[in-house]
């Protein structure tokens, strides 16, 4: 399979961040109230997404090891800033209703996952669409989880489903029926990616726990010394 | 004084940062196992979002507004946060051992956490002063503080319940969630 191709593949379906590497919650579950806001978030996190891994692997042989974290968080605010005021000019509905979950972009942690992991060790082109691939997945996996919670509490009436209990219960059978999924998968002989955020309930194995501590794994032994 | 009081009740319970908000979800569903460590880190947040909204509240009002850069807002809060996460850390580590101790394993966790942030732009987006900023971050971090605790709480009591195989670990937990989600609307008519 062509290359680029196969960073969509992978975004998209083997390792969706939402499905199936359960990254950026705080989002899935704020946003996801209809399937409007859901696509505007997923697809302003893609914008912000592509522009980062564009730019640190442009970046990334003069970025010092040292301060790599503040310089991508630097990078993702300015784009992030940038991709709000976008916002505001052209979709003023959608930015009042998405409101402050638009510059907590920032803090979401696929993008900075993706610049760690990928775009940091790879070549320009790949690392695009590395990030339309994720950003694609998530944006997927926001509208699918809009697209419920809108049927059941909107066309439906059980209006639960549109505010907080609702979201909570709606992950929690996602969660739930890609575990039924994972069980299959590994019985084909197919395992699917673990999950790697904050959903595993384990700082201590997270492997994105750097961009949380804002700690190198190498710098660890020299700040406790 | 009773602006003040309504805001911080409004922040703590009615609007509570968790459970309504959705903002730092990440600490609560994973540093939620045992009471003590629940507690340690809602403690933690309430040191560190209440001195960031001051922080913050500061640099808006007396160098972005005069410099008529308030755009640059996002940028500056988070690389703000970011450092005084560090600073604290390495105050506390020198000055506060006992203190170091019991919070800091979780301070560093906080850097990334939503919160944090979301509170310090709401200020902002509200247009509060700087005691209302404060205030706000105070009550917000307290709101925490009770839903991860009460979390943590139940989850101790879940460990010895039969629960079905795939809801076991984080499914069940976001259902629990959800029923202290349900059960914190009920305070939508206090204000």
């Amino acid at each position: 399979m062509n290359k680029y191709v196969e960073r969509l593949y992978n975004g998209i379906i083997k390792e969706n961040p939402t499905f199936v590497l359960m990254l950026g919650m705080c989002p899935t579950l704020a946003v996801t109230s209809s399937a409007v806001n859901g696509v505007g978030m997923g697809l302003s996190t893609t914008v912000v997404l592509v522009m980062s891994n564009l730019l640190i692997s442009l970046f990334r042989k003069v970025i010092p090891n040292g301060v790599r974290m503040p310089a991508y968080i630097v990078v993702v605010a300015s784009l992030v800033t940038i991709v709000q005021f976008v916002m505001q000019a052209y979709t003023p509905a959608l930015s009042a209703s998405l409101g402050v979950y638009i510059p907590l972009i920032v803090v979401n942690c696929i993008i900075l996952g993706r610049a760690e992991s990928y775009a940091s060790k790879n070549p320009i082109a790949p690392s695009i669409f590395d990030g339309l691939g994720m950003g694609l997945g998530f944006t997927v996996g926001l509208t699918c989880i809009g697209l419920i919670r809108q049927i059941l509490g909107a066309t439906l009436g059980i209006t639960v489903f549109i505010m907080a209990p609702g979201a909570f219960l709606v992950l929690a059978f996602l969660v739930a029926g890609m575990n039924v999924i994972r069980d299959k998968m590994e019985k084909k002989g197919k395992p699917l990616a673990a999950p790697s955020g904050c959903l595993t309930g384990d700082c201590a194995s997270c492997s994105q726990s750097a961009m949380c501590t804002g700690k190198l794994p190498g710098s660890a032994k020299k700040s406790e010394e | 004084m009773k602006e003040l009081l309504i805001i911080a009740i409004g922040s703590a319970i009615v609007n509570n940062v968790v459970l309504s908000q959705f903002l730092g979800i990440c600490p609560f569903l994973g540093v939620s196992k045992k009471t003590e460590t629940a507690a340690g880190m809602g403690g933690a947040v309430i040191f560190v979002i209440t001195l960031a909204s001051f922080v913050t509240g500061l640099i808006y009002k007396f160098i972005l507004i005069p410099c008529h850069v308030e755009y640059l807002q996002t940028i500056v809060f988070i690389l703000v946060i970011a450092s005084l996460v560090q600073f604290v850390e390495m105050f506390l580590k020198k000055n506060m051992p006992p203190l170091y101790e019991s919070l800091g394993v979780f301070l560093p966790l906080i850097t990334t956490n939503c919160a944090v942030l979301g509170v310090a732009l709401n200020n902002v987006s509200k247009g509060y002063d700087l005691l209302q900023g404060v205030v706000n971050g105070l009550a917000t971090s307290f709101g925490f503080f009770i839903a991860i605790v009460i979390m943590a709480g139940i989850r101790e009591k879940i460990e010895y319940n039969d629960i079905p195989k795939r809801f076991q670990g984080t499914a069940i937990v976001l259902i629990t969630a959800s029923l202290m989600s349900i059960a914190f609307m009920g305070f939508s008519g206090m204000i």
